[in-house]
């Protein structure tokens, strides 16, 4: 059972993680199959489970501000900043497909 | 020196002032320095080490110890947050990543005086049942420089590096385990999604706690799996783990899946009375692949316990062995999420690609990540793909609910806690170990472990007896939800009457002038 090139390349980009070569595309096959194990289960009016806690009620805050200020930690890792700026690459520019994107990757 | 002593023990030395925190501190450290050799830590934080050993002492000599765990060298696993201290989860995605905050259990650790000696060694971002697929190289199980095994290792004809034959921790927190085996701390944190916590335990040698789903924050525990991740405790007596547990647990505001129950620390009493005990053995656990060795362990416990007056009886978990593949799809798809965060902006590694916020992101997770990881993130976005969102995504949640429903069914019939094999073997040698991909290895290890996470269970490592190569084998209890004094207290009689031998490490005795206490020579098998 072959995944299409399309899911393959589509995966690529949801996941931005690259299969890098044909061991990755076999990896991917092989957990499918695992999975498909699943099927020889019968659920039948099973409901699915979420949290194992779902019988407690989830702990919300009060909506008040106790922390923050810490502008300065929060930027301490970021590689590139301008002031109190994250700085990102232009956006909206969408990845080549799939048979394009080794040479895109390493190119420039 | 104290270093094989238990942490309660140790405790009592430094309350006494038979040892100082500062003493106790230098020794761990040089111990690790000494014991390089295991690769168990990836950063050791002397500085700030020996500066909260030296508070604690301050507090000692004015009679003001902030508690049991004051002074105490504790190591925590790479995948928790410790302010000032880099924090990699063994991944070059997170090189050169300072934390800005400690996670909560590390916090609760510091405020109760305990020393941070560093961060242990793991699988990357915990993925991996060996503590082999890190980028700072795999951790080495101490019991490969024993006496017990060397004794029994077959001398190799050609002269070599007897390193050649070193075996594995297990994982995902091998480090944490390692650590606790070789005596350079007296507890470390693990975390426990699979088995990472029990698995290494078993291997090492030491005790290694799950507690249920809820009970310890996971705030500042970099996720692998929301719904089932848990911060373990590993020790080398199960007293011990009762006193982090009491430590650690409760209800924090910064993590709303912990229950809002209270906690109430406890001690553990020493069990005589068995007659009311059931103990259940899940048929389902005489797994494929289990050895004889391991068989024949579990089944003289469970006449131990037979044997004590305790009602033992024969139970079925019917959908064990889906476990491992429910796992499988669900813990991608969570990790297919969780990993989505590293993308080179706010923290991390950054590609130094600038053509788009696209590249960038791809280029990073591409440098960033081992195979492992990028490969179970794929998985797991094929999972959550519309056309296979119920097929495999809702499938699996279905499955967990009836893997969950027979832990229920168990429990209600009358069992209190369950008696099952830790691991199929005794640890591989490394060389052995890698022949396997990661996905294949951590479906085959995890298959005793995993079904505990699966249903939120607590869940106990006990060290039991010596393999026939002179390796640790564990045995586990699993126990009912939340309730932890009984399964620490059953546990607790069963390492008393087992007296798992102390491991003999050569290097060790050099640093160590006096022992402190002797196990008996009586051993279990």
């Amino acid at each position: 059972q072959k995944v299409s090139v399309e899911v393959l390349g589509h995966l690529e980009h949801l996941a931005l993680v690259d299969f890098r070569d044909s061991e990755g595309v076999e990896r991917l096959r092989k957990a499918i199959q695992f999975a498909d194990q699943l099927h020889e289960v019968n659920t039948d009016g099973v409901e699915p489970m979420d949290s194992v806690l779902e019988d407690r009620c989830l702990y919300l805050r009060e909506d008040d501000v106790t922390e923050g200020n810490c502008t300065r930690e929060l930027l301490e890792n970021a590689r590139e900043k301008v002031e109190e700026y994250f700085v990102a690459p232009p956006g909206n520019i969408p990845l080549p497909k799939l048979e394009e994107q080794d040479a895109f990757l390493q190119g420039s | 020196a104290m270093l094989r002593a238990s942490l309660r023990q140790v405790s009592a030395a430094l309350k006494e002032g038979r040892v100082t925190p500062t003493e106790l501190c230098q020794r761990c450290l040089a111990l690790i320095k000494s014991t390089k050799f295991l690769n168990a830590y990836i950063t050791v934080a002397e500085e700030t080490a020996l500066k909260q050993a030296k508070e604690s002492e301050e507090r000692y000599k004015r009679g003001q110890p902030l508690g049991i765990l004051d002074g105490i060298p504790v190591a925590v696993k790479d995948n928790f947050n410790t302010a000032g201290i880099e924090t990699t989860c063994a991944s070059n995605m997170l090189k050169g990543y300072i934390s800005p905050y400690n996670a909560t259990v590390v916090q609760k650790l510091l405020d109760q005086g305990a020393v941070l000696l560093g961060k242990t060694n793991l699988d990357e971002f915990a993925m991996g049942s060996g503590s082999t697929d890190g980028v700072f190289g795999p951790v080495r199980n101490p019991w490969s420089y024993s006496k017990q095994y060397k004794e029994k290792s077959v001398p190799k004809s050609h002269s070599e590096d007897e390193d050649f034959n070193w075996v594995i921790t297990g994982g995902s927190s091998g480090g944490s385990a390692a650590a606790v085996s070789s005596f350079t701390c007296f507890a470390a944190l693990g975390s426990d999604t699979g088995g990472s916590t029990r698995n290494p335990a078993a291997h090492c040698g030491v005790v290694g706690l799950k507690p249920t789903y809820g009970l310890i924050s996971r705030h500042g525990l970099i996720p692998l799996v929301n719904s089932m991740d848990v911060p373990g405790i590993l020790t080398r007596c199960v007293d011990d783990a009762a006193v982090l547990l009491g430590s650690l647990a409760g209800h924090d505001p910064k993590d709303s899946t912990t229950i809002q129950d209270d906690f109430k620390p406890f001690e553990l009493p020493n069990l005589t009375d068995l007659s009311k005990l059931s103990i259940g053995i899940p048929k389902e656990y005489h797994a494929p692949g289990l050895s004889s060795e391991i068989l024949a362990l579990w089944s003289k416990a469970a006449d131990l316990f037979k044997n004590a007056g305790a009602k033992v009886v024969e139970v079925s978990l019917p959908h064990t062995r889906y476990s491992i593949v429910c796992y499988h799809v669900l813990c991608t798809a969570e990790v297919a999420s969780n990993m989505a965060r590293f993308d080179g902006l706010e923290y991390g590694h950054r590609s130094d690609k600038k053509e788009s916020t696209e590249s960038m992101y791809a280029a990073t997770r591409r440098e960033g990540f081992n195979d492992v990881v990028r490969g179970r993130i794929l998985s797991g976005n094929y999972f959550l793909l519309k056309q296979n969102y119920e097929k495999y995504f809702v499938k699996a949640l279905k499955v967990r609910r009836l893997i969950a429903n027979d832990f229920v069914k168990v429990f209600r019939s009358g069992v209190d806690i369950l008696l099952t094999p830790t691991t199929l073997s005794d640890a591989a040698p490394y060389m052995e170990f890698i022949q396997e991909d990661n996905r294949t290895r951590s479906a085959q290890d995890d298959i005793l472990t995993q079904a505990a996470n699966m249903a939120g269970l607590p869940a106990i490592n006990v060290p039991t007896a010596l393999s026939e190569r002179g390796l640790p084998v564990g045995l586990q209890f699993i126990g009912r939800s939340f309730q932890e004094k009984q399964l620490l207290t059953v546990a607790k009689w069963f390492e008393k009457q087992v007296q798992f031998p102390m491991i003999q490490l050569e290097e060790v005795k050099r640093h160590d002038s006096c022992v402190l206490q002797h196990q008996k020579s009586a051993s279990f098998s």
